[in-house]
């Protein structure tokens, strides 16, 4: 089962290194729309600072709405799919795999390049690796839930659009406790609790979402 | 072994057939027959396990479908199933590793001289044409060879005089190691078969 696992996980990424475009394009929205706040509001460090956390994480939501559409949209055309659902493996394998590949190739660049936004904000150093450490918990989760989401607008016209209806609400918690904990930091407080939190969120949604991915999935084969 | 009793299946609330029943046992081929829309393609995916039908039961080996079954079935859609990025060889790779397959890639090669398309083994699924990419996705017949029960839906579609020789043969080979085979098809294709039997639906 690890095998599989960790076969599907390859063979995303080497489908992915082969059309560089898909990954890259979540990456750069990311840089564009976080950097588009500082030239819209002025340059005043103060509140820049107090914006910062915010700001990256929305803009890491977006981006990971853009990309969720295509998580299952190629494999649902090509009847790769089809043959997922009938093999003998369980289909969560599958499902926790995709998650898995889609976070490697959004979530992680995100976070990793989210400290070089930081510093357009003029966050301190300490603030820069607490946002680091929110991204690299919660993003995980746009990924888990995501797939739910994916799975349940695949083959829906304008599924896009009703994606990112679907999934924003459910990252009001991320966003709340992954921008927090930097918030607490800037103001002096221990943002373990928001960290603990977020990780917390993550066990969670680790539990629903693939199981729900699954639903979805043997649903829209149907 | 696989046996069919009072199955009814419906698409988008329109009923396309209803109380089928068949069974098949060793070396036993099904073709089925009908009209576009009469319900061929639901019937082999309700078999596959993918489509839950209106009524009725499809059971093997006497219990109800579930992972051994599918441990012991391939089946063949309409979609190729093969990536436009990878290459022939690895979108067989790929298609032997999640049904469980250890394959080797001598074997997968071997595969690929069954069905006539050895020099297209390292060339990305993109380039091929209508015809080429149906002998690649056929070419898990011959990867398959132990795999008790195929379902093949048109396989015939798109192929060639040459291919349609080759898969026929693949498939009377199968039977008469005792595998049993579904399929639907508008041609008439002979195939070897010690108890052959086709049923027709009534769109």
């Amino acid at each position: 089962m690890l095998q599989v696992f960790s076969f599907i996980v390859r063979r995303e990424l080497r489908l992915a290194l082969r059309r560089k475009g898909d990954a890259l394009n979540v990456l750069v929205f990311f840089v564009v729309v976080a950097s588009l706040f500082p030239l819209g509001v002025g340059p005043e460090p103060n509140q820049l600072r107090a914006m910062a956390a915010g700001v990256v994480w929305i803009a890491a939501l977006l981006a990971a709405v853009l990309s969720l559409p295509r998580l299952f949209a190629a494999d649902y055309a090509d009847g790769t799919l089809e043959q997922m659902l009938v093999a003998p493996q369980p289909l969560i394998v599958v499902v926790l795999a995709k998650a898995a590949a889609h976070w490697l190739l959004t979530g992680l660049p995100l976070a990793l390049a989210a400290p070089l936004i930081g510093l357009q904000y003029d966050l301190p150093a300490g603030a820069l690796g607490v946002l680091l450490a929110s991204l690299l918990i919660g993003t995980p989760v746009l990924s888990l839930l995501g797939a739910a989401g994916a799975a349940l607008t695949l083959g829906v016209r304008g599924g896009g659009a009703l994606l990112g209806l679907l999934v924003l609400p459910l990252f009001v918690p991320v966003l709340v406790f992954g921008a927090g904990a930097v918030t607490a930091t800037l103001i002096g407080i221990n943002p373990s609790a928001h960290l603990s939190l977020l990780g917390a969120f993550l066990a969670v949604s680790s539990l629903i979402g693939p199981w729900a991915a699954c639903a979805a999935l043997r649903v829209a084969l149907d | 072994m696989l046996e069919i009793t009072t199955l009814a299946c419906e698409r988008g609330g329109l009923r396309l057939f209803s109380d089928l029943g068949f069974a098949l046992q060793a070396g036993g081929l099904l073709r089925v027959r009908g009209a576009n829309g009469s319900g061929k393609t639901t019937l082999l995916r309700t078999l596959a396990g993918l489509t839950r039908p209106a009524a009725g039961q499809v059971r093997w080996r006497g219990s109800a479908i579930g992972d051994e079954y599918h441990r012991e079935m391939l089946f063949l859609g309409h979609a190729a199933a093969l990536k436009d990025e990878l290459t022939v060889l690895e979108n067989l790779e790929f298609a032997s590793r999640i049904s469980c397959l250890e394959i080797s890639e001598s074997r997968i090669k071997n595969a690929l001289e069954c069905l006539g398309i050895t020099r297209l083994a390292d060339l990305p699924a993109r380039y091929l044409s209508q015809g080429q990419r149906k002998r690649a996705a056929l070419a898990r017949l011959a990867l398959s060879s132990g795999v008790a029960l195929w379902l093949l839906d048109e396989p015939f579609a798109a192929l060639d005089d040459d291919a349609i020789a080759r898969v026929s043969a693949l498939c009377a080979a199968h039977l008469a190691a005792g595998g049993m085979l579904v399929l639907t098809s508008h041609q008439d294709i002979p195939i070897a078969a010690p108890d052959a039997r086709s049923i027709e639906l009534q769109g």
